[in-house]
């Protein structure tokens, strides 16, 4: 226990070595490896996306309207506008992976200074705990719904409603790991050394409680990535004619049965990119564990 | 009953038992060519340190490790070999050939289940009994372990009880099939000292009424002086020295055992005038098991054959082995 | 055991109450008039007096809040702006559609959890458990509503095993009705099945390396003893809860299956109501759903209590 806890306190070399360790587990598993080059080619592909997509967005082609994939010139096909699918999903992923780290930092920026103060100042935990009550409540999407019934539909008031619906799991989260840190012997000694709290709690519990923090954002990736699919996909998130993944399904619906391809593969897309990320969570955590794999 | 029993033929006999765990970083040997035996109404007690592989030799026998490990050599119970035996086979021989107590009863217990119906289980399984019956005969087995109002206490969770009582209901338990041999893996380590003689007494009274065989395994010296009629010491998973108990304590040959007893207050030569001595040193993890004695980077009297050549387990005196080349002598003593 | 279910009903209308200023709060932050936005079409000086008068929107707000308290609990939602019905007769019709969908769905996802999630810890480190991991994986991936037009393309459209949407009444074709639950159920509970494997399979690893299941198997009991009464019993404690705070996805999930399959649930009311702008049916809805979810959790709490006897009996030695 002691021996655990000391070199983390005293200097910053063994936390370093703990990293080169995460580092090191991560290369030797093949599914971080894999899951890890398929999210940095998404990421580069969805950040370039308005340069290298073959047709702008909305560039329609009246004479070329539910085209098969494969055609040539449009490679995963075109929907009931003739506009590129493959053009359409490349934009879409751009603005889903948008919306997931606006919600997620959203989620962050206010969860996080929750979660360590309800760990850290017992008089304040109640109170934040009862706010956590408050914000389960409200389901992301009757959230949505009710900011879109005062705000109107928009790609903001999606990643919102995302992002205060993922606070709860941010606060839960880092106040055990907080309460954990807490009771270790170097923030103690702190303590009684006479440090302020704002000085324990920046300068020894938030370095330490990193890794909680983004193993509970790569969890937060893919679900706010999905919810932006299904905002979007109600009408409550981004709106048409900004390409989007839940939109383009919405279209394809009731176009399903001349063009499945259409109502298939943005699904496909929004898929790959959370799968991704959640493989990549659970090897990102398993490298974390300090037990070793499980 | 007993005394004419125990010395007889052996219930249990354990020879050249290995066991080694397939691990991450290779495999580790745990066990290294152990042989003991148990006699009919006898305690035998395993000594050592923790990590001597005395714990892994008794769940070896009824085959409780995991998967990882790998076993060799003998355990014949009333001459049925254990070791390679099939699962359904084993599986008949748990809780009712052999029965296990473990150390810590408040884990060892299932929290959501009474105690009643814990106990109860062992013998739906084996004596075919129905649950009312099983109910029934849970309370008189609560009664024979020394629990007071066994009607009500039948029906508590292990929550509702104290350390010494749950204890007492994992030994209600265990005897509950009335089994050869009972396996007692550190009975009395996580309780209070005032608690662990009244286990002990059960334990001595259950042999004593109904001829039980019982293993001790513990790392507590005082605990072997109590109740054990033999002691087998252990080390770095080998046996290095076997006697009876008023012999090893009188005349321990192994410089392991005199360190033992140098460390430990209660079976008394030291107790009192000197202080407490400790062995230098850890107990060595094992990835082979060398030709050469484990003791000897501890040992005050280790030469260079230790070293070289693992010493074998030699008669010295009347039913007294030692695993060493340079036995303590009385005049070392 | 009184005073964790005191707490827990305490901190439960407190919640409650919160909520519902939430909610209040929510109706006065809407753009402009209230009276304007709760009046729809109808914009006469006359029918605008009308509303002020009805919601009491002339009086002061905490008083208003009493009057909305009041009704609220009276279950007086007030009109919908749509329809013009009252938004209470609105919900009667359609929660049953929700309810028979999201218990079926808790069902087939608790089924198909528990016994993956089982499988996975038994057989770990063997196909099984990779095949369930990556099932779990995929169900947490997957956009259910997209699985849902699948569903509907493959299945209903392309063999016409399945009704791709509509609703018959329980009451009027029990098997009618399942018929065109079961799909939207099954796509539904995909989601949750995938949260309830992953947590049943971590707290059946926990408790299958725990000392009383050691002792369960050195008592000669089967695997199946030794799993299902030892270790399974500890497990599901932890994974009941689980489920009662997973009951926010499940009421976002089943808005959109209902809108998908076209069941006249209370997620399709909803959307509807959103886009009309019918704020009495919005307002009644976000209450609504706060409310249960509460109600619920709670219940949840009460469960779990009675499941596990170290909350149920209070230790009165040890």
């Amino acid at each position: 226990m002691t021996i655990a806890s000391v070199p983390v306190a005293e200097t910053g070399q063994v936390s370093l070595t703990g990293r080169t360790r995460v580092f090191r587990r991560l290369r030797r598993n093949p599914l971080a490896i894999v899951s890890f080059t398929v999210l940095a080619i998404a990421v580069v592909v969805a950040l370039l996306a308005p340069w290298i997509a073959p047709y702008s967005v909305d560039q329609t082609d009246f004479g070329n309207i539910f085209a098969p994939p494969g055609t040539p010139g449009h490679l995963l096909g075109t929907d009931d506008l003739g506009r590129d699918v493959l053009s359409r999903i490349m934009l879409g992923a751009r603005a889903s992976l948008v919306v997931g780290f606006l919600a997620v930092l959203t989620a962050l920026v206010i969860g996080v200074p929750l979660g360590l103060a309800a760990g850290y100042f017992r008089s304040l935990d109640a109170v934040i705990g009862r706010l956590t009550d408050l914000l389960l409540a409200f389901p992301f999407l009757i959230l949505a719904v009710g900011l879109a019934a005062i705000r109107g539909p928009s790609l903001g008031n999606a990643a919102v409603a995302i992002g205060i619906a993922q606070i709860p799991g941010v606060i839960r989260v880092i106040r055990s790991d907080t309460l954990r840190l807490k009771s270790l012997d170097f923030v103690a000694a702190a303590v009684v050394d006479g440090a302020s709290d704002l000085w324990v709690l920046g300068r020894h519990i938030l370095p330490n409680a990193t890794s909680v923090i983004l193993v509970q954002a790569t969890v937060a990736l893919p679900a706010a990535i999905l919810g932006e699919a299904v905002l979007s996909f109600l009408g409550l998130g981004i709106q048409p004619p900004a390409p989007s993944l839940g939109t383009m399904l919405a279209t394809a619906q009731q176009f399903a049965a001349q063009a499945p391809w259409a109502a298939t593969l943005p699904g496909l897309a929004i898929m790959i990119l959370a799968l991704t990320f959640n493989v990549f969570g659970d090897a990102l955590r398993d490298a974390l564990d300090p037990k070793g794999d499980r | 009953m007993t005394t004419a029993t125990r010395t007889t033929t052996a219930i249990l006999e354990v020879a050249d038992l290995s066991v080694s765990f397939e691990t991450e970083s290779g495999k580790v040997s745990a066990v290294d060519h152990v042989s003991l035996d148990l006699a009919a109404g006898e305690i035998v007690g395993v000594v050592g340190e923790s990590g001597c592989g005395k714990s892994v030799t008794a769940m070896s026998l009824a085959g409780l490790l995991p998967r990882t490990a790998r076993v060799s050599g003998s355990a014949r119970l009333r001459g049925t070999e254990l070791i390679g035996a099939p699962e359904t086979e084993l599986r008949r021989v748990r809780g009712k050939e052999i029965a296990y107590i473990f150390q810590e009863p408040m884990t060892s217990l299932n929290p959501v289940l009474t105690v009643g119906r814990q106990i109860g289980e062992v013998l739906q399984v084996h004596e075919r009994l129905s649950r009312k019956q099983a109910r029934a005969r849970a309370v008189e087995l609560l009664a024979l372990v020394g629990i007071p109002s066994p009607a009500t206490r039948v029906d508590n969770y292990p929550h509702q009880l104290s350390g010494g009582m749950r204890q007492r209901v994992m030994i209600a338990m265990a005897v509950a099939c009335n089994p050869t041999v009972l396996v007692a893996d550190e009975p009395t380590t996580a309780l209070d000292v005032t608690v662990q003689a009244g286990i002990l007494e059960v334990l001595r009274d259950l042999r004593d009424r109904l001829g039980t065989s019982i293993l001790v395994i513990t790392h507590d010296l005082g605990v072997i002086a109590d109740i054990a009629d033999r002691v087998v010491v252990m080390y770095a998973g080998r046996v290095v020295e076997r006697a009876p108990v008023h012999e090893l304590f009188a005349r321990p040959h192994h410089h392991y055992t005199t360190g033992l007893l140098n460390a430990s207050p209660t079976p008394g030569r030291h107790a009192g005038t000197e202080r407490l001595q400790e062995i230098p040193g850890l107990v060595p993890v094992l990835t082979t098991q060398p030709d050469a004695c484990t003791f000897a980077d501890r040992c005050p009297a280790a030469s260079d054959r230790c070293r070289g050549e693992a010493p074998p387990l030699g008669t010295l005196g009347p039913a007294h082995l030692v695993a060493c080349w340079h036995p303590v002598q009385e005049a070392d003593r | 055991m009184a005073r964790y279910l005191l707490t827990r009903a305490w901190h439960s209308a407190l919640t409650l109450v919160l909520a519902s200023v939430v909610v209040f709060l929510g109706i006065r932050a809407l753009p402009g008039d209230p009276a304007l936005a709760l009046a729809g079409e109808d914009r006469t000086p006359e029918a605008l007096a009308a509303i002020r008068k009805e919601y009491g929107l002339d009086r002061p707000v905490t008083v208003q809040f009493g009057q909305y308290v009041e009704r609220a609990v009276q279950g007086d939602f007030g009109h919908s702006i749509r329809t013009g019905l009252p938004v209470s007769d609105m919900l009667r019709t359609a929660l049953p559609v929700t309810i028979e969908l999201s218990v079926l769905a808790i069902l087939i996802a608790a089924a198909l959890g528990v016994g993956a999630g089982v499988v996975a810890a038994v057989r770990r480190g063997r196909p099984a458990e990779w095949a369930a991991n990556a099932l779990a994986l995929i169900g947490l991936s997957v956009p259910h509503f997209w699985l849902g037009l699948l569903a509907i393309l493959y299945l209903s459209v392309a063999t016409g095993l399945f009704p791709a949407s509509g609703f018959v009444p329980f009451f009027d074709d029990p098997v009618g009705n399942l018929h065109h639950l079961i799909l939207p159920a099954v796509i539904l509970g995909t989601g949750l099945a995938a949260i309830i494997m992953r947590q049943t399979r971590s707290a059946m690893l926990d408790s299958l390396s725990a000392d009383y299941v050691r002792t369960a198997k050195a008592k000669g009991l089967s695997p199946r003893a030794v799993i299902g009464r030892h270790a399974l019993r500890n497990s599901l404690i932890v994974v009941t809860t689980i489920v009662g705070l997973q009951l926010g996805g499940l009421i976002s999930g089943a808005v959109v299956t209902e809108q998908i399959f076209g069941l006249p649930g209370f997620g399709k009311m909803t959307i509807d109501a959103v886009f009309q702008r019918d704020y009495p049916v919005i307002q009644a809805v976000v209450l609504l759903t706060a409310t249960a979810y509460i109600v619920i959790n709670f219940l949840v709490d009460l469960l779990y209590s009675l499941i596990d006897p170290r909350i149920r009996v209070a230790g009165d030695a040890a």
